[in-house]
């Protein structure tokens, strides 16, 4: 199988990488913004997996490049069957509520930027009749939090996109996966004020993911009981939840 | 991320500010953004090597191949890459860590800080001599590639992590035809015994390792377990394992699920567990399996738990000559204070500034942390230093910057050598403010 993993140096990204390559044997291109880091992982794929690797240096927010950026994955893998979104920014909440320009990146990186670059390959899925998308959206996006609502909004627009998407897609056979992570341990949660222990471990996330990719399923929560705490939570009334440190 | 670390003995124990490095791009910043920091591999050193309470302690999350050749058996891979990891990818290739410390979980960039060595180290060296190059991060953020030419590289090796980031590594493998040892283990009943049957058989085995009862006293004062082996043949394989030869075992069977209390720690059940030891452990000829000969306490989870809240220190030291070991060894089971299994090794010559190293005897403990330990700990080690011997800095966990001193007269060269790629002491850790470093 040939896959296309945006945000590839991200650990989740890496994490599915490994797995992809190891189970599947997959040919992968990976696309991120830094090249010295994309290289060395796809040789390290080819090195350790023997399987056939690339990268392309991929910025979610420059939209002008994503046409040309697909283009040039399906000139070099030859087919596409599946595609991973992985890139993400967690942003600084206080900041983005009263400077526009942080929630403005905010919603560009979690949202548009992945919109924009679809824009390309759902036309390409549509045609083939089959093939798989995975949207990596967050817990964050079930319920906009005081302490994380700029971020958990991007993300619940791009959940929403993604439902509506797997409906649209559903008739030609192309399936349209929402993951949604509870707090991992990656780059992005280490500057997060929260115990170690509370973080999953992005491998098993990534694990997760294939599992589910391999069964089809629409929408996972990892680990699993985020999906009780956010079935909990995003039924409290609004009367009490704006009271709520939560 | 703050974290409660220790090494693996469990002691001491320290409260540490946490950041992990995931790529390579991340480096360069946390180097220029901070000023007093330490990296960390998997936490296999035994005392405060690898945690900093006043800085940050950066975990290694590099762990990349980079390239392999094959003709030399050579991988270029980043530090964080552990000898487990490369036991799975290479073992079913035909290659074997040239050096392999005695457990698979560290890192090569904790290998190179801690100048590893194996059951080899009379005939093959320490890890050093077989790493052509290792690419450092310098405190300016400057990458500097270091070859066996350069003092630098000298520094490095059983430098503790003190003269930079370790990013990647140069390693040799060596070829093998199967994963399994031609093993052979002599039972001797005392500590002459014990010392003629290694002396005589590190001649025509490349691995050798003694375990040794640390607590038997009288006449079976040193009594234990000479295990030599070799990389097993194909043709010495018996035709059962002849079908699957380069077999990556992946064995965990036990686990110890929480720390023993204290009081079941004492000479008596220490003792016994050694005596159950000596008696089950034989005279024997055959064939053993990798894991089994390098890694037979990886088969236990959490081993270190044993030993209980409190910790252990391990002990290890070299000295050059027979009468000085035995010397120690009397005293040491004259005190008791118990261990499960002491290890006793020739060794042989080692280049580095804080090189271990030395033709000689080395021998390895556990102490149950216990009040009067660390006393004892210090005379030995001002006799061990008065002798011409020293004690391994990976597991020291108590000694004072005057003995060290003395054990390592290098230290004023590489204290140049630091301040001169280090001005600022960026590269710091508990264990370098003790030593004075």
């Amino acid at each position: 199988m040939k896959a296309l993993i945006l945000g590839a140096n991200s650990e989740i990204a890496r994490n599915f990488s490994e797995i992809l390559a190891e189970k599947e044997h997959a040919e992968l291109l990976l696309g991120s913004r830094n090249e010295e880091d994309l290289d060395r992982t796809a040789r390290h794929l080819r090195l350790k997996y023997g399987i056939k690797s690339h990268w392309l240096k991929f910025d979610a927010t420059d939209y002008q490049t994503h046409k040309g950026f697909f283009e040039k994955t399906l000139e070099i893998l030859g087919e596409l069957d599946l595609i991973l979104i992985a890139f993400g920014y967690l942003g600084d909440n206080e900041k983005g509520i009263f400077h526009f320009d942080e929630a403005r990146r905010v919603f560009e990186i979690n949202f548009l930027g992945a919109v924009s670059i679809l824009s390309h390959a759902v036309p390409y899925f549509m045609e083939r009749k089959s093939g798989t998308i995975i949207g990596i959206s967050s817990v964050a996006g079930d319920r906009g939090r005081r302490s994380n609502f700029i971020y958990g909004s991007a993300k619940s627009a791009f959940s929403e996109y993604l439902s509506g998407l797997r409906a649209y897609l559903f008739q030609y056979g192309v399936h349209v996966m929402t993951v949604k992570p509870g707090p991992t341990r990656t780059p992005m949660t280490e500057e997060m004020d929260i115990k170690s222990s509370l973080l999953a471990d992005p491998y098993k996330v990534a694990l997760d993911i294939y599992r589910a990719y391999k069964k089809k399923k629409p929408v996972i929560y990892t680990p699993r009981k985020w999906k009780f705490i956010m079935g909990i939570i995003k039924h409290i009334p609004e009367s009490i939840f704006r009271r709520l440190n939560v | 991320m703050k974290i409660q670390l220790s090494g693996w003995g469990n002691y001491p124990v320290a409260e540490c500010e946490v950041r992990r490095i995931y790529n390579l791009s991340t480096v360069k910043n946390f180097v220029l953004k901070n000023d007093n920091l330490i990296t960390r591999g998997l936490g296999r050193s035994y005392a405060d090597q690898s945690l900093n309470s006043s800085g940050i302690v950066l975990e290694n999350g590099l762990n990349r191949l980079l390239d392999f050749d094959e003709r030399n058996g050579i991988l270029h891979a980043e530090s964080g890459l552990s000898f487990y990891d490369i036991l799975k990818i290479f073992l079913k290739k035909g290659y074997f860590p040239s050096v392999t410390p005695g457990t698979k979980f560290v890192t090569l960039g904790g290998a190179v800080a801690s100048d590893v060595h194996g059951k080899n180290h009379h005939k093959e060296g320490s890890i050093s001599e077989h790493i052509s190059e290792i690419t450092l991060m310098l405190a300016d953020g400057s990458i500097k590639k270091l070859n066996p030419d350069m003092d630098l590289f000298w520094a490095t090796f059983s430098g503790m992590g003190l003269t930079g980031v370790v990013l990647d590594v140069k390693f040799r493998l060596k070829k093998v035809e199967t994963s399994y040892i031609r093993f052979k283990s002599v039972r001797v009943k005392d500590l002459d015994e014990l010392m003629a049957v290694i002396t005589e058989n590190d001649k025509n085995f490349t691995y050798t390792v003694a375990w040794v009862d640390s607590l038997a006293k009288g006449k079976s004062l040193g009594r234990g377990v000479g295990m030599f082996g070799e990389h097993a043949k194909l043709e010495e394989l018996p035709d059962k394992l002849k079908r699957e030869p380069l077999k990556f075992v992946e064995r965990r069977t036990l686990s110890i699920p929480f720390y023993f209390p204290s009081f079941l720690l004492n000479d008596l059940t220490i003792g016994l567990f050694n005596e159950a030891y000596y008696i089950t452990h034989g005279t024997y000829e055959g064939i053993i399996d990798y894991e089994k000969f390098f890694y037979p306490l990886d088969s236990i989870n959490h081993w270190n738990r044993a030993y209980g809240k409190r910790g252990f220190v391990q002990f290890q030291f070299v000295v050059p000559e027979d009468k000085t070991l035995i010397e120690l060894f009397e005293s040491i089971v004259k005190h008791g204070g118990g261990s499960f299994l002491a290890v006793l090794k020739r060794m042989g010559n080692q280049k580095g500034y804080f090189a271990f190293g030395m033709e000689g005897w080395t021998f390895a403990l556990d102490f149950p942390v216990k009040s009067g330990l660390f006393e004892f700990l210090r005379k030995l080690s001002r006799k061990i230093a008065d002798k011409g011997g020293r004690i391994y800095l990976t597991k020291d966990a108590i000694l004072e910057p005057d003995v060290f001193r003395d054990m390592y007269p290098e230290w004023r060269d590489w204290k140049s050598i630091k301040e001169s790629v280090d001005p600022s002491n960026k590269f710091q850790s508990d264990f370098s403010r003790r030593l004075g470093l």
